[in-house]
């Protein structure tokens, strides 16, 4: 047995090589099904500084709660007209904003799109997850009843007061208001 | 439960590591919290959004003419940790120009090559290969610290079968001076995980009268089968 190659910063340089296809910030092709939403994350460093050459990627459930990957045993039935992955740069003021759906609740637990951020600074990525505020599963599921009550709200993207389709999160990597991320 | 053990310590960069500026403000100062490996984890991109084109995996035929520097062969075995090939995964890189040039960045007053993107794809074969022709990186300085030089290095990054493997990390070359003074590659303790960054000179891989090979092997996380596979 081999131990895994060790991970290195996607460092400040990728853009060219990773982020050069804006559609991949679109998960929706011709006839996808449920709700579209806009996922507006921002990310920021320990001085609460947007983080301006981050890359952040997503991967998620489809409106039904189906991975399209064959570890899913209702993969077969997945939505054709919906790619699980995006991958953004935050070149925008630390600013990304995948248009996508609103997955459906995946193996009993919440709503949530996993998230992995990557920066120069980032030695190895981080992975979280964005829940939905007012989800009735918040309450029972069971990787948000691993993370201590005071910092739940980290993981939880807010409707946009000017914008139903609009959810939005900071993802501050340190600092008072840090989010929660996760060893998988 | 962990179906994919976790890393040993040691052999993964420590987030927090002073000497690399950056991660000052970045790293997270709490400790990460462990989770279950739910379909959520177990679950990954599949490759299939954007076709593999003739190039992709050779960076020195790009542009109308070929790129200066030295011309070399990347190459090696993308597996897991108990020696599997995987099969069939995305493999993307990305570098400097021979003169440690960025394209379309200032990181360096050198020059940039109009004939070298330096970006490139591949997708593993049955046997987890994979094999790419490029340039060999040039070092470039940064302002980490004084002097701050980083090592020749090519980025890779690699999904494998789950996000649990997802993996972004660089290739460093033999023998280079500037690596014991690099704090991203002296990030990780244990200077035998260290090592596996490092590429070796191949003449399996060198091919006569045109360029040099490197053999670069990549080992993603792997499912703990053998426990379970030596039970009576």
């Amino acid at each position: 047995m081999t131990s895994a190659t060790p991970s290195q910063t996607v460092g400040p340089f990728y853009a060219f090589a990773l982020t050069q296809k804006a559609e991949l910030g679109c998960l929706c092709r011709d006839g996808f099904q449920g709700e579209r939403i806009h996922l507006r994350l921002r990310v920021l460093d320990g001085d609460a500084a947007p983080v301006t050459d981050g890359m952040v990627e997503i991967w998620q459930a489809d409106a039904q709660g189906r991975y399209a990957h064959p570890e899913d045993p209702r993969h077969e039935a997945a939505d054709p007209g919906f790619c699980g992955f995006g991958r953004l740069s935050t070149h925008d003021s630390g600013v990304c904003v995948f248009d996508t759906v609103r997955p459906g609740s995946a193996g009993g637990q919440a709503s949530h799109i996993n998230v992995s951020i990557f920066s120069r600074g980032l030695l190895n990525h981080l992975c979280t997850r964005v829940y939905f505020a007012g989800d009735a599963l918040l309450e029972t599921d069971p990787v948000l009843a691993l993370v201590p009550e005071d910092r739940r709200h980290t993981l939880i993207a807010r409707r946009d007061p000017g914008d139903p389709t609009q959810w939005n999160l900071d993802i501050h990597l340190q600092g008072e208001n840090e989010t929660v991320f996760f060893a998988v | 439960m962990k179906i994919y053990p976790l890393p040993n310590p040691g052999e993964q960069p420590t987030l927090a590591y002073r000497p690399y500026g950056s991660t000052r403000r970045r790293a997270p100062s709490k400790a990460l919290i462990q989770i279950p490996h739910t379909i959520s984890e177990l679950t990954g991109p599949l490759y299939g959004h954007n076709p593999i084109g003739e190039t992709d995996n050779d960076l020195t035929r790009q542009h109308a003419s070929e790129p200066l520097g030295e011309r070399i062969v990347v190459a090696g075995r993308v597996l897991d940790e108990d020696g599997r090939p995987v099969r069939g995964t995305l493999v993307e890189l990305w570098q400097c120009n021979g003169a440690g040039r960025y394209l379309q960045l200032d990181n360096h007053p050198a020059p940039l090559d109009p004939n070298f993107t330096g970006a490139g794809r591949t997708i593993t074969d049955d046997g987890g290969n994979y094999r790419f022709i490029t340039i060999k990186p040039g070092a470039y300085p940064w302002r980490n610290h004084h002097n701050a030089w980083r090592p020749a290095h090519i980025h890779f990054s690699l999904f494998g079968p789950c996000l649990i493997t997802r993996l972004v990390t660089q290739m460093y070359f033999p023998n280079d001076p500037l690596m014991a003074n690099d704090p991203v590659s002296q990030s990780i303790p244990d200077p035998k995980a260290r090592e596996r960054l490092v590429s070796s000179f191949d003449w399996d891989l060198t091919e006569p009268e045109w360029a040099l090979g490197y053999r670069f092997d990549i080992v993603l996380r792997g499912r703990n089968s053998t426990a379970f596979e030596e039970q009576p």
